[in-house]
């Protein structure tokens, strides 16, 4: 499995402490965490394109997955869509930390979720699948 | 009262009726629960709901329902309501009831309180013609309100001045008569009464001392035209309230054969007991120790003695404190103790520039406070209302204007604080210390203090500041700060980024809570566009895309149209561009019109077509101000005494775009009608022959409130001016998320405090204000627009970073009257 953060952080000097923060993401007893192997890296948008501290999303295969780049400067993926509302908006909601853990609360009623178990913080029992992510030339890069 | 309490349900009488229902059978039945009672207890009330906060009952045309007023009926008791009694037979143990019901009892209680007096004047009868003591009552007034210009108030007292201010409330024209040569003679001396004229006549009210109504003469439709007093002089005015005073009602007792005093009120003894032993009587309608009592506190005090008695206790009511404080808007009038003791000395202090009159009566050592009246500023009330009878802790002129902090710590614990209810500041205290109460609610639902007039209620504040209770005040995790507090930091260290705050004042990387609560404060103190720089990740949705999030994950889209006008031309241009995107359409309640079911990538190409048909945001999306809604005013009217449409939108122009702590709704309405609902809204304007009424803090919605009025009369400038800096004060002092109607009730001092803030200028600080607000309004630019000019901007509006072009599949729609609506994916996921 590739851990996404460390590539991410690797890139920017100055942020070598990032991984300490961002643990990889395993599986969880609720499964929904990344398995397995990447088998493909679908390139999504320049690094550059990512505001800091700001979702967006992207439609690899069908799919929608909601990437962020925090503030400093690591990347996460997670599933777009709102398991509360069904709506697929997870990519605009707030970004923040709770406890340090890096979050983003759905833009529709408020449950916060881990960046990095996407866990719903709000209510452990529900999640959203986390997706590989990494920095590739510049090139933001989701893995499958 | 003396503190024996009966065990738990001792006593031999098992069936207790109570005739009456107001607070002080309130409080007897309530008393008797909290005793143990278990007998079987009914009340029979003439009025056709249960006991209510009668002192309360103005707030009843403020805006207050029924309900709001009425108190919980305590389990266990049965009530018969509308059905007054009309008989005792002390014989049988049984009373007869108008529809014929009779019940009988062991023990009967009389609570049957008192009636408002009306002179005897020819026309008193007349429609038009009320009395001031029921929710009825009130009914009435308002309703014979809706359909005069002027109104007179017999009687000059604490009531009469109350219903006075409340027909000014409604709009009218009201002159006060009053017998005696000055106001409120019962609690003011003569240079109490001269100060006090002053600042009633300053509120618009006519006042008439030294008169007494001659009589009442009908108009040609049989009511109320006009009234005529004495020398001579007459009032043209459509409705009369009398408020000359009250009289026990004691007319079942009277009929039964039991002892009344002179001038009425059933005689009782010490344990409330009449002649009969099986019969009580407690508040208003009984005369205990030679007295009527017309307070609410000692009416509880009494009913608080019954109950004990009843449960086999000997508990005795002694007398009671009748210090009484004007609920007045805008003028302080209080007195307390005895206010002229035999051979007392006196200190009197009188500022008639600033209209200040003092006069405390202390003992002839001078060492023990005994009474005092204040006018004009009763700030010391409070601290020396609980002092009376007890040695005073600084000379008379340093209690006067030493400010009230400092006595405060030292009130002994028996010092009475609440004097409605009878709560002592050690009972305080120990709830603060033992009971875990950490807030003034808390308080007030442990202790029942500031439940009833609420002049106490500062008072519990500084108790609870005193015993070194923290209140919980920080925003979230990541700030130890209140928003009021953030505001300030950001204001006066001159930060302008999120960044900044956190590493200065905050830990972590911050929420979903405080970003959007610091981008707002960021926004209000004029920081630029919202979507600038860093600001722009701080943003929930709908400020991030200027639109609001639907449940489908489409947005909305509100342009504004100022007071509701628009031509025809702009509507067609709507009708267009709703028509080419196939979006929905309704008509909002704030007079817009409302597009729903776009999708991010649509919104520049919708708003380039609003902005270039001179459309421009309506900040739907945010905590800001949104719309002030308008009536078709005097300009089409023929009610219409001012031009709303015209004021409405030179409001919305002024304010557009200010953001808050929450959303701001206005409204302005022509005349008295009130069509626009202002009252309902964060602050309305409804129009007057000489100008216009500012009204504060309404609300709709999931907890409705009516406006308070907060000036009368303004002119065009004096209005602006007013609601600028209402706005602006409410901005910096408001928590996050509250909107004005909560701040304002949470507002230490209520609506007199901000009337001292941002007209008086009391903190000195309505000059930042203005200028704050000069800032925003110079400052406005259209954010629809900037946003359409700036590439940069306009990259975040796609739904797919690697499918700029590709819509969302997951938004499907249906038709359904000839509109779209969404379809939703079943939520086959959650759990
Ligand atoms: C507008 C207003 C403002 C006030 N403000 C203050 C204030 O600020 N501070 C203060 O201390 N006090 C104030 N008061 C006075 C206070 O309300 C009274 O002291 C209190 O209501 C007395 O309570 P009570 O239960 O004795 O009588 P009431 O409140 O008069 O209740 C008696 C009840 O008995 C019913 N009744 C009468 N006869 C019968 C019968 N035969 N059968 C059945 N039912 C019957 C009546 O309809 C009534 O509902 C104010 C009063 C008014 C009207
Ligand atoms: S509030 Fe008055 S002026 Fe406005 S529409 Fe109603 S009646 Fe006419």
């Amino acid at each position: 499995m590739t851990v996404s953060h460390l590539e991410a952080s690797h890139l920017e000097a100055s942020r070598l402490e990032a991984p300490e923060l961002a643990t990889p993401p395993t599986a969880t007893a609720t499964g929904t965490a990344v398995r397995g192997r990447v088998r493909t890296w679908t390139p999504v948008c320049a690094y550059t394109d990512l505001l800091p501290e700001r979702g967006a999303c992207a439609l690899v295969d069908g799919h929608q997955i909601a990437i962020f780049r925090t503030f400093d400067g690591a990347l996460y993926a997670i599933g777009n869509r709102d398991p509360f509302s069904g709506a697929y908006v997870l990519s605009r909601g707030i970004v923040g930390t709770r406890r340090g853990e890096p979050t983003v609360a759905s833009p529709m009623y408020k449950q916060v979720f881990s960046l990095v178990s996407g866990v719903c913080l709000d209510d452990p029992e529900v999640s959203v699948p986390v997706y590989a992510i990494r920095l590739n030339d510049g090139v933001v890069e989701v893995g499958r | 009262m003396s503190t024996t309490t009966a065990g738990r349900g001792s006593g031999a009488a098992t069936r207790v009726v109570v005739a009456g229902y107001g607070p002080a059978a309130h409080r007897f039945v309530e008393r008797l629960g909290e005793l143990g009672f278990d007998g079987a207890i009914t009340v029979l009330g003439e009025e056709p709901r249960p006991a209510y906060d009668r002192v309360a009952l103005t707030s009843y045309l403020g805006g207050k329902t029924a309900e709001d007023l009425t108190y919980p009926m305590p389990e266990g008791v049965t009530a018969r309501l509308g059905d007054p009694v009309v008989a005792v037979d002390r014989a049988a143990r049984t009373v007869r009831t108008a529809s014929g019901h009779a019940e009988p009892y062991d023990v009967l209680v009389l609570a049957t309180g008192s009636r408002p007096f009306v002179p005897p004047v020819p026309g008193r009868d007349l429609p038009g013609c009320h009395v001031y003591r029921t929710i009825e009552d009130l009914d009435a007034i308002r309703e014979r309100a809706g359909h005069v210009t002027s109104g007179v108030v017999v009687g000059g007292g604490l009531l009469g001045l109350e219903a006075a201010d409340a027909l000014r409330g409604l709009g009218l024209a009201t002159h006060v008569v009053e017998v005696a040569d000055r106001l409120m003679p019962r609690q003011v001396d003569e240079g109490g009464g001269a100060v006090l004229r002053r600042h009633v006549e300053a509120l618009g009210l006519s006042v008439h001392t030294g008169a007494g109504v001659e009589r009442i003469e009908a108009g040609p439709d049989g009511a109320v035209a006009r009234v005529v007093l004495s020398g001579g002089e007459v009032i043209e005015a459509g409705l009369v309230v009398f408020s000359a005073g009250v009289r026990p009602r004691d007319e079942l007792a009277r009929a039964a054969g039991l002892p009344v005093g002179e001038r009425g009120g059933i005689v009782v003894d010490e344990g409330m007991r009449t002649a009969d032993p099986a019969i009580y009587a407690i508040g208003e309608c009984a005369l205990a120790g030679g007295t009527v009592h017309g307070l609410v506190g000692p009416c509880r005090t009494m009913a608080e003695v019954a109950a004990d008695r009843v449960c086999g206790g000997t508990a005795g009511f002694t007398g009671a404190d009748t210090s009484t404080k004007l609920k007045l808007l805008g003028v302080d009038v209080a007195s307390f103790g005895d206010i002229a003791p035999e051979g007392a000395l006196d200190v009197t202090y009188l500022d008639p520039v600033e209209g200040v009159y003092h006069r405390l009566f202390v003992s002839d050592d001078a060492r023990t406070l005994l009474g005092g009246i204040c006018v004009g500023d009763a700030r010391a009330y409070q601290t020396l209302r609980p002092l009376v009878g007890r040695e005073l802790p600084g000379s008379p002129t340093e209690l006067l204007f030493g400010g009230t902090g400092a006595v405060a710590v030292d009130l002994p614990d028996d010092a009475q604080v609440c004097s409605c209810n009878n709560v002592s500041a050690g009972r305080i205290r120990a709830a603060i210390a033992d009971e875990g109460c950490t807030d003034i609610a808390a308080i007030k639902g442990c202790t029942r203090a500031g439940t009833s007039c609420g002049s106490c209620v500062p008072m519990l504040k500084r108790l609870l500041e005193r015993s070194g209770v923290q209140q919980g005040k920080a925003m979230c995790e990541h700030f130890a700060y209140s928003r009021a507090e953030l505001f300030d930091i950001v204001r006066v260290r001159r930060i302008t980024s999120f960044s900044r705050l956190i590493a200065e004042y905050g830990t972590g990387r911050g929420c979903d809570i405080c970003k959007p609560a610091v981008a707002s404060i960021l926004a209000s103190l004029g920081n630029g566009h919202i979507l600038d720089g860093e600001q722009a990740a701080l943003q929930d949705t709908n400020d991030h895309f200027l639109a609001n999030i639907q449940k489908n994950g489409t947005y909305s889209v509100v342009p504004r149209i100022p007071g509701g006008e628009i031509t025809p031309e702009k509507l067609i241009v709507l009708g267009e561009v709703a028509r080419d995107f196939g979006l929905y359409t309704k008509i909002t309640g704030a007079q817009r019109i409302d597009l729903l079911g776009a999708r991010v990538e649509q919104l520049p190409a919708i708003w380039k077509r609003l902005v270039d048909a001179g459309f421009e945001s309506g900040h739907a999306y945010g905590k800001a101000v949104r719309t002030v809604k308008s009536c078709v005013g005097s300009t089409w009217c023929r009610y219409g005494v001012q031009d709303s449409v015209g004021m409405a939108i030179a409001l919305e122009l002024r304010y557009r775009g200010l953001r808050a702590p929450h959303k701001i709704k206005a409204a302005v309405s022509g005349c008295a009608r009130e069509c626009a609902e202002a009252r309902g809204k964060d602050f309305g304007v409804i129009a007057t022959e000489r100008g216009w009424n500012l009204y504060v803090g309404g609300n709709g919605g999931f907890r409705p409130r009516h406006a308070d009025l907060l000036a009368s009369d303004l002119s065009d400038e004096e209005l602006v001016r007013t609601i600028d800096r209402f706005l602006m004060y409410y901005i910096r002092t408001a928590d996050r998320l509250q909107r004005t109607s909560d701040w304002l009730e949470n507002l230490e001092g209520g609506l007199d405090r901000l009337r001292e803030v941002i007209i008086e200028d009391s903190l000195g600080i309505c000059a930042e204000l203005d200028a704050q607000m000069e800032r925003h309004v110079t400052g406005y630019v259209d954010e629809w627009r900037a946003t359409l000019e700036d590439p940069e901007k306009l990259r975040r509006f796609v739904s797919f970073i690697n499918a700029p072009d590709t819509p969302d599949p997951s938004i499907t729609f249906e038709i359904e009257r000839d509109q779209i609506k969404p379809v939703m994916i079943p939520l086959e996921t959650v759990r």
